[in-house]
């Protein structure tokens, strides 16, 4: 039995479930091509292979007690801004190298009781910002389909090892696209559920009132069996939702797919600044999706340009404030210095990176007394301008489809130094972010030989129309089977 | 030219709820081993959420109520961000723009210290109270800083006074009175000291008849009730000076130096903070709906005016002896069940009389809580009963209160025990009468001669003789019987 790194989810559970496999098995495959391409990848912070071991043997004995939970015996990835107790968790960033949490997540334990072996730690952009995991402490993760390029971000690490054959599938966060527009990059799906849907407790914040926490995965099935483990009203975030989770694989399969499917098609999506060849990609899965039965409607998002500009208001805004606790007095890094102010100047100064500093500033100067108005209450009203143009178009539509990022991976460097070039990277995808609705990236073709995404928008709560919209398209296709080359080197 | 005080005060009470304000720790904080009421959420761990403690939310909307204000239906937590090391989040969860009570009032009586008939009622209008969290506590020693947070993220109400107090007596009668319905609330114990209960202070002058208001400065670091009156005199005192010397007052934050008597400057405009207030996003709006506020209305103990009203209507209380009963919940509910038991056996200003006197006196002496005194309520009756109806004298009544004082053993027994029964009987004490009579011929010669008031004299040796026992009305009615026959 080879690869079995390249198994879906779902294929795993069920050679697991008839025992064609154990977990031990399936876990050291995995982490043997972790261990034989992550040295050009670098998709892992921290690679847990006796954990991850130990936890699958724990998973091989319960399924011979009779024990049958959902991801039992799945070796996972997890995003690094997301607590595991006892795993160092680093957020990407020197000033928490060394945190160890004291405490799961809440997904976390929820993925423990459904039986999940946790794999390691994936490379992230330094707390979240960016969208290429350049800004990570310490290094850039390569895109695996072409290893000069970055594998978009923030969650790039884990897009990347998804689609490496390093994890069956893994988790990111995605606070202005960063599940998405990596996933995109990588050629996986990657979902941001409806804010609320996920319980935040855990995941280190970067942008409250937009983080979540969502799957990347190899196909659609995948990501609703791994949303489905995750979601849920958790009384530890008052922000999540109490609102019962459905069954989404049931729900992503049941009616006509595509069949009758309104379709939204945003014109403001489609204007410029798209690369050609992801414009190709995308017009040509509407095309397909208008074959399968969809009826395809334009419909405006007049605020959408106003969506960068409120969004790096309040996300910087917030994290300026959420940041604030790294202080060096509780953990994580200390620089001592002969006064207090100054041990805080020297252990931020020493602690942050230039992106995070950046975004500290500028959150700082939207908030300070005479700016406050202007900038974050503005934006604010404006949000709440953004928010009104979706629930207009979901009196038309059932989801929308639009390109996720408009251009495919860019070299590593690139932006690096024009942080509104790279901005604008999450052009189509911080939106959802800003009016707290859910979305999904799924692969739709190849530009240059890099993959395009495609993102399929839903209402608050519709994960599952556009788990069934994104599942109909992708049963049509073959995108999403496609795997880069990767030289496998042992070390 | 004479200045006006113009002050305002902000009153931080802690509440004494069972856990904190957005965690399961415990919220004792005071007395206990540093840093062992902490948890991943109050220490500021990465990843961390606040929930709001329910509890801390209907202690703060109940003192709104008590202090006559509207509670808000929609409600929002924001967050203040600063920089400090007993800071875990490097923000607090505090209220802003919308906190749960807003425009209320207290009203004060300022006499002599001690609220009277002759005292003032004044008004001081409330702002707002809202709800925030505690900080830790910085101790500092040799060149070091120890952090104990265990007090971080302890339920904290701010109860914000419009600028509507004129004196420091008004300060302190404030103060109290505050304290006096957070306890009879029971939200807070309200100790200063332990500084369940901080209060700032803002004070400036103007010109006796002026509506403008004087440069504005702050007070901090109050931590007793006698440092309030203290301080705000000696700040009154300080800007009078200045003032009358031509200087400008500077708008700065002053620290109370109790031990020295002095305000020192800690902190001047210049270097005033930013908080760069925004809505708590981790927290939704919090929207009371009017019912659940309608119960909390009902849920309200009767409040100290109201008590002391009823007490004096229901009872013949004099105001005074009303206002000192009703000053402790808990002493007020003891006077109460005596009252119940005596029933309409005894007058309840008999009653009241027993409590702030002899039971005060006892109290006070040995700085003895209500809450721990041994006599119950019904013993009390008993005892003030058997006075009454006879049984024992007053010397009598004394011994035996000491004895239910010290033990917490009923009346009877003790007067039983210690024979201390008053001889009623005539024909028991003419006797000794009789042989008092004999044995001081002089006293009873001057009495006869017309000094009438030898009597007492002889009234004593009658004491003296039954060791106390004798009814001194019946001797003194005897003896005057016997003295007059032998004529
Ligand atoms: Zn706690």
């Amino acid at each position: 039995m080879t690869d079995l790194h390249q198994l879906t989810i779902h294929e795993a559970q069920d050679m697991l479930r008839r025992g064609d496999i154990s977990s031990v098995e399936l876990t050291q495959s995995v982490l043997d091509r972790a261990l034989a391409v992550d040295n050009d990848v670098r998709a892992y912070i921290c690679l847990l292979p006796e954990e991850a071991l130990a936890q699958a043997e724990a998973a091989d004995r319960r399924r011979a007690a009779g024990d049958d939970t959902p991801l039992l015996g799945i070796p996972l990835a997890i995003k690094d801004v997301i607590c595991i107790q006892g795993v160092t968790t680093t957020c990407g960033s020197r000033i928490l190298e060394n945190f160890v949490p004291p405490f799961d997540a809440t997904i976390v334990a929820r993925l423990r009781a459904a039986g999940a072996v946790f794999l390691g730690k994936t490379n992230t952009d330094e707390f979240a910002m960016g969208s290429s995991t350049e800004y990570s402490a310490f290094f850039t993760t390569g895109n695996p389909w072409d290893l000069e390029r970055v594998p978009g971000g923030s969650s790039g690490g884990s897009a990347a090892a998804v689609v490496a054959g390093e994890a069956l599938g893994a988790f990111g966060t995605d606070t202005g696209g960063s599940v998405r527009q990596p996933a995109a990059m990588c050629g996986v799906v990657g979902l941001k559920p409806t804010y609320g849907r996920v319980s935040r407790y855990g995941l280190v914040a970067h942008g409250s009132s937009l983080d979540q926490i969502g799957p990347l995965t190899r196909d659609v099935e995948d990501a609703a069996i791994l949303l489905g483990s995750i979601a849920g009203h958790d009384r530890m975030d008052s922000t999540s939702l109490n609102v019962a989770v459905p069954d989404y694989v049931r729900e992503m399969k049941t009616g006509d797919g595509l069949k009758g499917m309104r379709v939204g098609v945003p014109k403001e999506y489609f204007t410029e600044g798209i690369e050609p060849g992801v414009e190709t990609a995308v017009r040509a899965a509407l095309d397909l999706m208008a074959d399968l039965g969809a009826e395809l409607i334009e419909v405006s998002l007049p605020h959408t340009e106003y969506a960068i500009p409120i969004y790096y208001l309040i996300a910087t805004a917030e994290a300026s404030s959420n940041l604030a606790r790294y202080d060096g007095v509780r953990y994580g890094l200390r620089v001592d210095a002969p006064d207090m102010w100054q041990t805080y100047y020297d252990t931020r100064q020493a602690g942050f990176g230039p992106e995070v500093k950046r975004r500290i500033m500028l959150g700082t100067y939207g908030l300070s007394a005479g700016y406050y108005d202007a900038y974050y209450l503005k934006a604010q009203q404006a949000r709440t301008l953004l928010r009104r143009d979706f629930e207009r178009v979901w009196e038309q539509v059932d989801v929308m489809a639009c390109p996720t990022s408009p251009t495919t991976a860019f070299k590593i460097g690139q932006k690096v130094d024009d942080p509104l070039q790279m901005y604008l990277s999450d052009v189509f995808t911080v939106s959802l972010n800003l009016v707290g609705m859910c979305g999904i990236s799924i692969p739709c073709g190849f530009s240059d030989g890099m993959p395009v995404g495609l993102q399929l928008m839903g209402p608050a709560l519709g994960e599952s129309i556009i788990l069934r919209a994104a599942h109909a398209y992708e049963q049509a296709t073959e995108w999403h089977k496609r795997r880069p080359n990767l030289t496998e080197r042992m070390f | 030219m004479p200045y006006e005080p113009v002050i305002g005060m902000e009153v931080h009470v802690e509440l004494n709820t069972a856990s904190k304000m957005f965690c399961g720790c415990s919220a004792e904080a005071f007395g206990t081993p540093p840093n062992t009421h902490v948890c991943p959420v109050c220490l500021g761990m990465p990843g961390t959420l606040p929930v709001i403690n329910e509890q801390a939310v209907r202690y703060t909307v109940m003192t709104g109520l008590a202090l006559n204000c509207t509670v808000q239906e929609h409600n929002v937590f924001a967050r203040k961000n600063y920089f400090y090391p007993d800071l875990p989040k490097g923000y607090q969860i505090s209220q802003y723009e919308l906190p749960l009570c807003q425009d209320g009032y207290l009203t004060i009586d300022v006499g002599d210290g001690h609220p009277t008939e002759a005292g003032q009622a004044r008004r001081v209008r409330i702002r707002r109270v809202h709800l925030e969290e505690d900080t830790g506590k910085l101790t500092h020693v040799d060149g070091y800083s120890l952090i104990d947070f265990n007090r971080a993220g302890v339920p904290l109400m701010e109860i914000v006074s419009e600028a509507d107090i004129r004196s420091a007596e008004e300060a302190y009668a404030y103060v109290t009175r505050l304290r006096q319905i957070v306890r009879y609330l029971g939200v807070s114990s309200g100790d200063m000291e332990k500084g369940a209960m901080r209060c700032e202070v803002n004070l400036s002058l103007r010109p006796v008849g002026s509506d403008e208001f004087g440069t504005k400065v702050e007070v901090k670091n109050l931590n007793s009730f006698r440092s309030v009156r203290n301080a705000i005199a000696y700040e009154i005192e300080r800007q009078t000076r200045l003032l009358e010397a031509g200087k400008p007052v500077t708008q700065v934050t002053m620290g109370w130096d109790e031990a020295a008597g002095v305000t020192r400057e800690q902190r001047s405009k210049e270097e005033a903070h930013d908080y760069r207030y925004f809505p708590e996003p981790d927290l939704p709006p919090l929207n009371l709906e009017p019912a659940w506020i309608e119960a909390v209305k009902g849920s309200l103990p009767e409040l100290p005016d109201a008590k002391r009203d009823r007490f004096m209507a229901n009872y013949g209380l004099s105001r005074y002896d009303a206002d000192v009963l009703v000053e402790d919940r808990a002493v007020a509910d003891y006077f109460e069940r005596a009252v119940r038991v005596a029933g309409d056996t005894i007058n309840p200003k008999l009653v009241a009389n027993w409590v702030t006197g002899e039971l005060f006196r006892r109290m006070n002496e040995t700085a003895t809580a209500i809450t721990s005194v041994k006599i119950k309520p019904e013993d009390l009756v008993a005892l003030i009963r058997m006075v009454k109806g006879g049984t024992i004298n007053q010397p009598a009544a004394k011994e035996t209160f000491g004895v239910m004082w010290e033990t917490g053993r009923p009346p009877q027994e003790i007067v039983e025990e210690r024979g201390l029964k008053q001889i009623s009987d005539a024909g028991e004490l003419a006797g000794v009468v009789a042989q008092v009579i004999a044995d001081n011929p002089d006293p009873v010669a001057q009495f006869k001669a017309g000094k009438e008031t030898i009597i007492r004299f002889l009234i004593g040796q009658v004491m003296k003789a039954t060791r106390g026992k004798a009814n001194p009305q019946l001797a003194e009615q005897l003896l005057r019987e016997q003295l007059q026959s032998n004529e």
